[in-house]
C-alpha cells in the first residue's frame, strides 16, 4: 500500500509542507539574533495552552495558539521595555509555561489525556481543518516574511545602526516573535510542542554551513526544512516510527552532513 | 552655517554621582568634519550617543538639525558606524547585501530594493572602491576592504550626518591611511557631515576641520594646527 492511499498522509504532507518551510523561515531571524531558544520557551506556554483548553472546554489548539502568541509578546515585551536579558526573559517564559501547564492540567482532570499527541506530534489526528488552520497562517506567516524580509535581515545585521536611522526594530522584532508562537502552535499536531523548536533552528544552523550569501542560507534552510519533514514523514509511516521525532533526527543528520561538508571545503 | 549637532551645558552619567561628562559644549556645523578623540573612558562614545539622542542628559540640552535629538524626526538622514562594527550573524553576507541594509531606513519596509535604491547602493559600493567584489562574502575581505563595506553601508541611506565610532579599530596602518583618504574624499564629494570618533587622530588629523578632545569634558576645541604637540596623541595621561 502506497502511504498517499492513506488520507492522513495527505493531510500530513500538506500541512507538512507548509510547517517545513515556515518554521526554517521564522527560525532563521531568531538563530540570526542569538536567539535559538525562543521556540523552545514558546513552545512550554503553548503546552499550557493545550492544558487552559481542555480546563476551559474549548479547542486545546485555539488555546494554545493564543497563549503562544501571548507568551511570544510577553517574552519580547520583558527583553525590550523591562530589559531583563534574553537568557533570563526566556527563562521566565519557559518555567512558567511548564509549570502553568502541569498545574492546569491537573485542575482539568486531564492527566490521563494523551497529550503526547500535543508534546511530539501524531500525523494520526491531524484532520483537514487542521491542514486549513495551517495553510492560512503559515502561508500569511511566509507572505509577510517575503514583504518584510530586508526589514528583517537589516535589524539582523546590525541591530543598533536599524535603531539609530529610525527603522521601527522593536516592532519588527515583536513581528518575528509572533511568527515564532503562531509557527508553534500550528505545528504541535504533527511535530509536537516540545520538537518544532528543533526545526526552527537545525536547518538554519546546517544552512549557514553551506551558504554564500545570506539570501541563499534563507533559501537552503528552507529546503533542510521541507526535505526533513517529507523525508520524516516517509520514514515514520514505513517504519511505523513517531514522526515529530524523525523529522527533528532528520534535521540534526542534516547539520552534521552540512559541517562535515563544510569541513571538506576547508581544507 | 546652520548646526547639525549642538549639545548645550549637557552632563551625563550612568550612575548617580558618576558623571561620565560635565559641562559640554559642542557645536558642529553642517558640512564639517570633526574628529573627537580621547582616552579610553573618556566619554567619546556616550557624547556620540547623546548627540544622536540614544541617551537622555542629566543636564543639558542636545539638539540634531535644530530639533531635540531625543525626538529627532529625519533619523533617515543619519548614518552611523558602531564601534568594533561587524555583522551581527554567523551567516555568510555579501557586500552587496550589507550595503542594501544600510538603504532600509530610508526607502520602503516592505517589498524589495526599488531600482533607484539599488542603482544607489552600487553607486556607494563603487563610490569606496568594492565594485569589483560586491557579490563576495565579506568574510572573505581584508580588516580594510570590510571597513570600506560598512562605510558604504553607512553611507547608502544618504546622510546628512555620518558618525563612525572608533572606525579604525582593528585596521592596520597602511589601511587606515587609505581610509582617511577615502573618508576626506567621500566628505567632499558628498557634502556631509562627518563626526569622526577613536582613541587618536592617526590618519584623519591632516583631513579635519577640527579636533576635539574630550576626556570628561571637553578640553580642546579646535584646529589641528592649535593642537598642543603633547596632545597629538590624545590617549596621552597628560590630556
Amino acid at each position: 500500500m502506497h502511504m498517499f492511499d492513506s488520507e492522513f498522509m495527505r493531510l500530513a504532507f500538506a500541512a507538512g509542507a507548509v510547517i517545513g518551510l515556515i518554521a526554517p523561515a521564522v527560525g532563521f531571524f531568531l538563530v540570526q539574533r542569538g536567539m535559538s531558544l525562543v521556540g523552545d520557551g514558546i513552545g512550554h506556554v503553548a503546552f499550557a495552552g493545550v492544558a487552559a483548553g481542555y480546563l476551559l472546554g474549548v479547542s486545546p489548539v485555539g488555546a494554545a495558539l493564543v497563549a503562544a502568541v501571548v507568551g511570544g509578546a510577553a517574552l519580547e515585551w520583558l527583553r525590550t521595555s523591562r530589559k531583563t536579558a534574553g537568557d533570563q526573559a526566556l527563562a521566565f517564559i519557559f518555567y512558567t509555561g511548564i509549570a502553568g501547564g502541569v498545574v492546569l492540567i491537573s485542575a482539568a482532570g486531564a492527566l490521563n489525556v494523551n497529550l503526547f499527541t500535543y508534546l511530539f506530534g501524531s500525523i494520526l489526528t491531524v484532520t483537514r481543518e487542521d491542514v486549513a488552520v495551517v495553510a492560512v497562517l503559515g502561508g500569511a506567516g511566509l507572505v509577510t516574511i517575503g514583504l518584510l524580509y530586508r526589514a528583517f535581515a537589516g535589524v539582523v545585521v546590525d541591530e543598533e545602526a536599524a535603531l539609530v536611522t529610525g527603522v521601527p526594530v522593536t516592532l519588527l522584532n515583536l513581528i518575528i516573535t509572533v511568527f515564532a508562537a503562531l509557527t508553534v502552535a500550528v505545528s504541535m499536531r504533527i511535530v509536537g510542542i516540545l520538537l518544532i523548536a528543533a526545526l526552527m533552528v537545525l536547518p538554519v544552523m546546517a544552512a549557514d554551513r553551506l551558504a554564500w550569501s545570506m539570501r541563499s542560507a534563507l533559501g537552503l534552510a528552507m529546503t533542510f526544512g521541507i526535505a526533513s519533514v517529507f523525508g520524516g514523514l516517509t520514514i515514520a509511516y514505513y517504519a511505523d516510527l513517531p514522526p515529530g521525532g524523525t523529522i527533528v533526527l532528520l534535521a540534526a543528520a542534516a547539520f552534521l552532513l552540512a559541517s562535515s561538508v563544510e569541513a571538506v571545503r576547508a581544507h | 552655517m546652520p548646526l547639525a549637532v549642538e549639545l548645550k551645558g549637557v552632563s551625563f552619567g550612568y550612575a548617580p554621582g558618576q558623571p561620565v561628562l560635565s559641562g559640554v559644549d559642542l557645536r558642529v556645523a553642517q558640512g564639517e568634519l570633526v574628529a573627537i578623540a580621547g582616552p579610553n573612558g573618556g566619554g567619546k562614545t556616550t557624547l556620540v550617543r547623546l548627540a544622536l539622542g540614544l541617551v537622555t542628559p542629566d543636564r543639558g540640552e542636545v539638539r540634531l538639525f535644530g530639533e531635540p535629538a531625543g525626538r529627532f524626526s529625519r533619523r533617515s538622514n543619519l548614518g552611523y558606524l558602531p564601534q568594533r562594527a561587524q555583522v551581527g550573524t554567523d551567516t555568510p553576507i555579501t557586500v552587496e547585501e550589507l550595503v542594501s541594509a544600510g538603504r532600509l531606513a530610508a526607502g520602503p519596509l516592505l517589498g524589495p530594493l526599488r531600482q533607484r535604491d539599488r542603482e544607489l547602493v552600487a553607486r556607494t559600493i563603487e563610490r569606496v572602491g568594492l565594485g569589483e567584489l560586491a557579490r563576495k562574502p565579506l568574510g572573505s575581505l581584508s580588516g580594510g576592504q570590510q571597513q570600506r563595506a560598512f562605510i558604504a553601508k553607512a553611507l547608502a541611506g544618504e546622510p546628512a550626518l555620518l558618525v563612525m565610532d572608533e572606525p579604525t579599530t582593528g585596521v592596520d596602518a597602511e589601511s587606515q591611511e587609505a581610509l582617511a583618504a577615502l573618508l576626506d574624499r567621500l566628505h567632499r564629494e558628498l557634502n556631509v557631515t562627518v563626526l569622526y570618533v577613536s582613541h587618536e587622530f592617526g590618519a584623519i588629523e591632516r583631513y579635519v576641520d577640527r579636533l576635539v578632545l574630550v576626556r570628561g569634558s571637553i578640553v580642546f576645541d579646535g584646529s589641528p594646527s592649535e593642537l598642543p604637540e603633547l596632545w597629538h596623541d590624545p590617549s596621552h595621561a597628560h590630556v
